[in-house]
């Protein structure tokens, strides 16, 4: 039926015009000249310290985040308390927020006039994993939550009368059950850490070598008319992110996939 | 398990009274450090509503709001074509392109903008230039927020009863009558909360946009654009001020969506 | 999982921590947007020097107001390098800066430079004085005076433009009024306004000469018009109070006045402030050129042309249209 194909065509052709083609285009103008110039590029010194701060900003905020958010679940799920669905609500606060927004809270108080003033913290890489951290928040929780709700008690409470301790009924019991809901959510609160720009924007103090981001260091090559610098370096991202996108296709909860 | 747990039996201890506090406790230290210590200093040293109130940031706002509105829109229509597509169509590479629908949630936005700066702005190998316009800003918003409703609709509609569209059939239905009466009550819920999801993401999107819109007040410059002016001209409690009121907007706006899908969804209750 | 996050973040640390600790002396320069090539070669020249041979050093560039700004919010810094006075002087009122830093043989400045017309290859416009720049349809492109030094630069040379031929203080305001309808975007930096230039907007950037050298250095086809009546810009640049090493960042301030490093910004297309520096180089002078003494001195114009709520281009941004 024509229907059937002029619905395919528009639906791939939408994907493609918005997502594939300038993607593609990209990886494309990297290599244009070949490896050589690309691998210059991302290995050049600044580039290296972009990265590195990068990954030091994502080391802090996924394990700090990921230990929060499995206890904020079991908080949410299990141990119902007064204001469980106020804290619901807050941990869903950082995806409804601007980046923007975010950063500037968080110079408003860790400010030189700020309440929390007087420290290195903004303009400083502190600063700027409190940002990574904050935008990246909620992913473990939403992930776990549904789960624990699904999975029930039964087992737990089953455990807890044959005189298992709290931790050991997790690790034994819980765990298992949330395992893959967690890494989904690693993996997610990974890939949202990485790619964080407007927050960090706001707290850097723009210190090459210290408080540049890779995504900070892909604005500014691009505004410093190095365009090899910053499709390369976009590459790298956009490499990361493929990553990402397959290990979130493994792990993804069973009912959205077919 | 229970075999093991048999094993090491111990006589029953008391029900664990430290864990569920420490884990309250923990958690709502946690939030409260990151994120409500933050936001109560913004709401607090917000001031300066002329911040907001200005033309500037009013011909801002408006424009964000617009775009936003207009991005939800389409990716009503889009997203649940692609989604359509994905559930009920089968072609060869599909398990990627389900795949790509979730490339935006992994692609730093700077780098969505860059790509399509690349692609579609002044050096455009294909002839087209949205940069400095406000096309440009709605391709950077469509592009970030592409897979809220596709991924809404999906599992709705792989839930869906085959049998009422094949009665509907039966009766003599044609395919928009079965798709109007039948199909389309049932998603639309979730169609409503993609939409609701789409514009929170638009509304405060700075990344995907900053290159691509040039920021020319009055004509292309976002809310998030102009809150970012705001700080770097010295004056963050404007900033602030601006902030609340957009936060204030977009929960208007929510609230106004969450509405319509409960009157939408009222023939269920 | 955690535990490889866990193992990544240990990794990592210690790699960070070694880096912090390679050479003796770190010193942080911050500084606006367009010297940053001056100063990694500048950097580099200095330490080949005696004193500048164990120190490294940290660099941070952006729009003149919003680094100044953030030193001013707690960016660390030993050395700041701003692209006018008022941006060190708002950093004395915080006593991060002393307040006899410009009381030298330079009065505290390090280059100058003069405001420039960019135009496109062939000047298509004929563009060559301040009126012609409100000839129907131009296109100008300045950054916002909020944060950029230049585009301060840029309204203070308009300005003074405009007395020079003849007009009253109140005549000349009106033409800043007049001209920034002209202006299609405002950018946030000096080195921003020259990407948007060169992407294809506008008819004209109002640049410091020396952005406009560099970008013709950088192969882009752009030539540049000195009006007649510009201002005379001066850079200036101090050593913070909060240093930590406070007599290796006055080293590198001697080391910039002298005749090699001065010659390495004039390479960069900046005005020299020592004699004999820009032998051989060409920096044409203009008959009325002026400098910011004759628009009234900078704290007198900060507040009356700048304060963000209340000064002239405040007022003139603010009004719907633009």
């Amino acid at each position: 039926m024509i229907g059937k194909y002029a619905l395919r065509f528009v639906a791939l052709g939408y994907l493609a015009v918005l997502l594939v083609a300038p993607v593609s285009y990209v990886f494309w103008r990297t290599f244009e000249h070949g490896f050589g110039p690309a691998w210059d590029a991302v290995t050049a010194p600044d580039a290296l310290h972009a990265l590195k701060v990068t990954l030091i900003l994502t080391a802090i905020a996924v394990p700090a985040n990921t230990i929060f958010g499995v206890l904020c679940a079991l908080a949410i799920v299990r141990y119902r308390f007064p204001g469980s669905g106020i804290v619901n609500a807050v941990v869903d606060l950082p995806l409804a927020l601007s980046p923007v927004v975010v950063g500037l809270a968080l110079l408003l108080l860790y400010g030189r006039e700020g309440w929390l003033g007087g420290h290195r913290v903004v303009f400083a890489l502190p600063g700027m994993v409190l940002a990574t951290i904050f935008v990246s928040l909620p992913f473990v929780v939403r992930e776990v939550v549904p789960v624990l709700r699904e999975i029930g008690t039964e087992q737990e409470q089953a455990a807890a009368t044959l005189g298992a301790s709290a931790f050991q009924t997790f690790r034994r019991v819980t765990w298992p059950a949330i395992r893959w809901a967690t890494a989904y959510g690693v993996v997610l609160t990974t890939a949202r850490a990485l790619g964080e720009f407007g927050a960090v924007s706001v707290v850097s103090g723009r210190i090459t070598g210290e408080t540049q981001s890779l995504t900070l260091y892909v604005q500014d090559r691009y505004q410093s008319f190095d365009e090899v610098g910053a499709y390369a370096s976009a590459v790298v991202l956009a490499l990361i992110a493929v990553a990402t996108l397959i290990l979130m296709t493994r792990l993804k909860p069973k009912e959205e996939t077919r | 398990m229970a075999a093991r747990a048999a094993v090491a039996l111990p006589a029953p201890k008391a029900r664990r009274p430290l864990a569920p506090g420490l884990a309250v406790g923990l958690s709502t230290l946690y939030l409260s450090v990151i994120v409500l210590l933050p936001l109560a200093a913004l709401s607090w040293r917000a001031h300066g509503w002329d911040a907001i109130t200005n033309d500037q940031a009013v011909s801002s706002l408006r424009l964000t709001v617009l775009a936003s509105l207009v991005v939800a829109l389409v990716n009503a229509l889009a997203g649940t074509a692609i989604a359509w597509t994905l559930v009920r169509d089968r072609f060869p590479g599909q398990g990627i392109v389900n795949a790509l629908v979730d490339l935006p949630f992994a692609l730093p936005t700077i780098v969505a903008g860059l790509t399509l700066l690349a692609l579609y702005g002044p050096r455009s190998p294909v002839g087209v230039n949205a940069a400095f316009t406000r096309w440009g800003i709605l391709l950077a918003l469509l592009f970030v927020t592409l897979p809220f409703v596709v991924r809404t609709v999906q599992p709705v509609l792989l839930e869906l009863d085959r049998e009422m569209e094949d009665a509907a059939a039966s009766l003599g239905a044609g395919k928009v009558a079965t798709f109007r009466r039948v199909i389309l009550p049932n998603i639309l819920p979730a169609i409503l909360s993609g939409v609701a999801l789409a514009f929170a993401r638009a509304v405060g999107e700075f990344g995907a946009v900053v290159l691509i819109s040039g920021n020319l007040p009055f004509k292309t410059e976002v809310v998030s654009v102009y809150v970012f002016g705001r700080i770097e001209s010295g004056d963050p409690g404007g900033a602030a001020a601006a902030s609340v009121v957009i936060l204030a907007i977009s929960f208007g706006v929510l609230l106004a969506i969450g509405g319509v899908r409960r009157l939408a969804t009222r023939h269920d209750r | 999982m955690r535990r490889i996050s866990l193992a990544l973040l240990v990794v990592l640390i210690f790699p960070a921590l070694a880096a912090g600790a390679s050479r003796d002396v770190k010193l942080t320069l911050v500084a606006y947007s367009t010297p940053k090539e001056a100063y990694g070669q500048l950097i580099q020249a200095f330490q080949k020097t005696a004193a500048g041979k164990d120190v490294s050093f940290s660099q941070s560039y952006g729009a003149s107001g919003e680094q100044s700004r953030a030193v001013a919010a707690g960016l660390d810094a030993d050395i700041v390098a701003f692209s006018l006075a008022p941006d060190i002087s708002s950093l004395v009122q915080k006593k991060l800066v002393a307040s006899n830093w410009s009381k030298d043989k330079w009065g505290g400045m390090v280059a100058r430079s003069v405001v420039v017309f960019v135009v496109r290859d062939g000047n298509p416009k004929k563009l060559r004085t301040w009126s012609d720049l409100l000839k129907p349809g131009v296109q100008v492109i300045t950054p916002t005076p909020f944060t950029s030094g230049g585009a301060r630069w840029n309204v203070m040379a308009a300005y003074g433009g405009a007395l020079r031929a003849g007009k009253s203080p109140k005549q000349a305001i009106d033409y800043l009024g007049k001209l920034w309808k002209h202006v299609v975007a405002q950018p946030t930096s000096a080195r921003e306004g020259l990407q948007t230039f060169l992407s294809g907007r506008g008819d004209v950037f109002l640049a410091y000469e020396n952005e406009a050298l560099f970008a013709q250095k950088k192969g882009q086809s752009v030539q540049f018009v000195i009006p007649k009546a510009t201002i005379l810009i001066e850079n200036p640049i101090a050593v913070t109070t909060t240093s930590k090493n406070r007599a290796q960042a006055r080293a590198f301030l001697k080391y910039l006045r002298t005749l090699p490093a001065q010659r390495i910004f004039a390479q960069n297309g900046y005005r020299p402030v020592v004699k004999g520096a820009a032998r051989g180089l060409s920096f044409p002078n203009r008959t009325q050129l002026f400098t910011i003494k004759y628009v009234g001195g900078w704290p007198q114009v900060e507040k009356k042309f700048f304060d963000p709520r209340t000064g002239v281009m405040a007022r003139i941004q603010g009004s719907s249209g633009g």
